[in-house]
């Protein structure tokens, strides 16, 4: 029998057909659903007369356009409130499980699934988001679809997908002190830019990978997308079976041991072979920071921002163009630049562990007064356990207020949005021009490096004052 | 989704000589709350093609008047960032039915060939090859041959083959969309789930 990578053992096990000439026709086991990129896939399933085909392997929840501030109050943006209102329509006509506002379900759509334990080792996870790549921590095979697919799944439980080729990244290794999973995802970015995972599914493997908590695994595979990989997945182990165990929807008793069973074969063959690979050191990687307007330029903390020497024709004009949109010389150092504004969340940052971080830095320190700070848990549950772990005293006593879940500042949808001009620390995963309001300018960073910049007014390294 | 029937166009192109352009920068995010699929076009590339104030940016292809076309020109790793298919229905509602590049982000490209935008990949030297001849004369036409797979420089005669999945060809030569196809497949997808 040939060797199989982890990734060809799921997608293999899901294939409902090959069309001659064509994509792989592949079941869907999750699919979730949030209100901007599924009305008119609901839209066009009416359209056609056509039904839900099994909406108990939907869920959905609003994340992308909701207010992080009273919550308990109607939407005041008419076209928001309509998205939402809407979502929750189609969830009702159609028997999908709808988590609202302020529920104990309620949160950004790849913080909620893993913590209800709908994630789950081998199975095909999709949404219509290009971060459902986050669920690859589980051992999954997880990514983001358009519209068009949406209805495809919702229609079909099938979506039309060539099978990818296979990358591994390998990292080994032990990160060094103020280092983090969102480093060692912007320091591969920058490594092999943000079209060079562009046609595969990526595996990341090595001791620096296998050391991560889930939430550390989850963030790594969220910014897979950010190199251009449709996906990014890491082998179930010990940590993740510890992590899905009890969950909501996890499986129980005589099903949990079958679980393990099948879940214990979630590893690539020692001689399977990937279409590229990559092997990078844990030593080499310092706290990471953005400098330009893709998730590919970013650079250590303590670096300067490179210069457009030996690049040529568009490749040039796009860089000097990214750095005069961010108001950036080549050869400046990123330490000691200005700060307006920081963003703890999403869902590359949003979990518990990420606030807990937060919290230990800033406890006893005081935030900067020219900096505004939205810190907004990702779900529900991790507002429950910021609180429930008493981080809410050590933020405020720092002069830091909680906000309430969802997207927020990652994508500015809501009223969370940075001014034309302003510089936002954001530990978000796109740095693009306009993302986090019109004209904003966006430096990508990890929570630990969010709060040096929160405390001190400036870029800081974060290891100079842990 | 429906969409028109492709075969073959020949029209004239506009550039955007820029490398990643960005999903957020095709439709910015706040655009993104409609719940019906109309009138992207409107906000296509919005914060380059527009000031604050809402008056066009002179300097931007899309407001210079010398360009037309139903081709659009993009730099390499064209449509990065996120999955949101109103990138794909805003090019194609401002009139666009082609968009060449070197290279197309994954999410991208399926999306533009499940609404009859064709992506069409040229090497990185027939990608300059464009560009300079819109640059010389920006009535140039171009011929996209989709059953023959062929993009072709009017003026120069200099063509190149482009690559696309048989299946998906058949699909915007006909209007099809792989709902139909899925939705014709339920009892072996009933079968593969028992």
């Amino acid at each position: 029998m040939t060797a199989k990578t982890l990734f060809d053992k799921i997608w293999d096990a899901h294939v409902v057909k090959q069309v001659e000439g064509g994509p792989n026709v592949l079941y869907i086991d999750r699919h979730f659903i949030h209100e901007v990129t599924s009305p008119v896939a609901f839209l066009g399933l009416k359209n056609r007369g056509l039904k839900v085909y099994r909406p108990d392997q939907t869920t959905a929840t609003p994340d992308h356009n909701v207010p992080t501030i009273n919550q308990h109050m109607s939407i005041k943006d008419e076209l928001s409130r309509n998205q939402v209102d809407m979502l929750k329509k189609n969830c009702d006509e159609n028997g999908i499980v709808y988590h609202g506002l302020g529920t104990e379900g309620h949160g950004v759509v790849h913080i909620i699934g893993p913590e209800m334990g709908l994630t789950q080792p081998g199975m095909t996870i999709v949404c219509g988001d290009s971060h459902t790549s986050t669920h690859g921590a589980f051992g999954a095979i997880a990514f983001g679809i358009g519209t068009s697919e949406v209805e495809m799944v919702l229609a079909s439980q099938c979506i039309m997908q060539p099978k990818p080729k296979k990358m591994r990244i390998t990292v080994n290794g032990t990160l060094d002190k103020g280092v983090t999973a969102k480093d060692i995802a912007l320091y591969i970015i920058s490594k092999i830019s943000t079209s060079g995972g562009t046609g595969h599914f990526i595996e990341y493997a090595g001791s620096a990978i296998t050391s991560l908590s889930m939430e550390g695994r989850m963030t790594l595979c969220n910014l897979s997308i950010e190199s251009g990989a449709r996906g990014g997945m890491i082998a179930p182990d010990e940590t993740t079976f510890n992590y899905v165990k009890g969950r909501q929807f996890a499986p129980k008793g005589e099903d949990w041991d079958k679980a393990m069973e099948k879940w214990a074969e979630l590893k690539s063959d020692e001689d399977a072979v990937f279409d590229t690979e990559y092997t990078f050191d844990a030593a080499d990687i310092e706290p990471m920071i953005t400098y330009g307007t893709n998730p590919g330029m970013g650079i250590g903390v303590s670096q300067t921002i490179p210069t457009s020497e030996g690049l040529s024709g568009t490749d040039k004009t796009t860089y000097q163009k990214s750095l005069q949109y961010m108001g950036y010389n080549e050869g400046d150092s990123m330490k000691g630049k200005p700060v307006d504004f920081v963003f703890l969340g999403s869902c590359t940052n949003g979990r518990i562990e990420d606030f807990r971080e937060f919290a230990a830095f800033v406890k006893g320190k005081k935030k900067a007064d020219n900096v505004t700070a939205w810190l907004v848990p990702g779900s529900k549950q991790v507002q429950n356990q910021i609180e429930a772990e008493g981080l809410v005293p050590i933020l405020e006593e720092a002069g830091f207020e909680l906000r309430q879940p969802g997207c927020s500042a990652c994508l500015a949808m809501n009223d969370d949005k940075i001014p034309t001009g302003k510089y936002s620390v954001s530990t978000s995963n796109r740095n693009f021009e306009g993302r986090q309001g019109p004209g904003a300018r966006t430096l990508l960073a990890s929570p630990l490096t969010a709060a040096a910049a929160a405390v001190s007014g400036v870029i800081a390294d974060p290891r100079e004052m842990m | 989704m429906a969409y028109d029937k492709f075969s073959v166009i020949n029209t004239s192109a506009v550039p955007l000589p820029f490398e990643n352009v960005d999903t957020d920068q095709i439709i910015p995010a706040r655009f993104l709350k409609a719940v019906e699929r109309k009138g992207f076009g409107d906000n296509l590339f919005r914060d380059w093609r527009y000031e604050n104030d809402g008056s066009p940016k002179a300097d931007f292809p899309l407001n210079n008047a010398k360009y037309s076309g139903k081709i659009l020109v993009g730099g390499k790793n064209f449509g990065s960032g996120s999955s949101r298919e109103h990138a794909a229905w805003a090019i194609y509602d401002y009139g666009f039915r082609v968009v060449v590049s070197s290279f197309f982000a994954d999410i991208f490209k399926g999306n533009a060939l499940n609404n009859g935008l064709l992506p069409v990949v040229v090497s990185p030297e027939f990608l300059e090859k464009i560009f300079a001849q819109i640059e010389k004369d920006a009535d140039s036409t171009f011929e996209v041959d989709l059953p023959n797979q062929k993009f072709t420089i009017t003026a120069t005669g200099e063509s190149s083959d482009f690559e696309i999945n048989p299946y998906k060809k058949h699909c915007l030569q006909n209007g099809l969309d792989d709902i139909d196809y899925l939705v014709e497949m339920k009892e072996q997808i009933a079968e593969f789930e028992a």
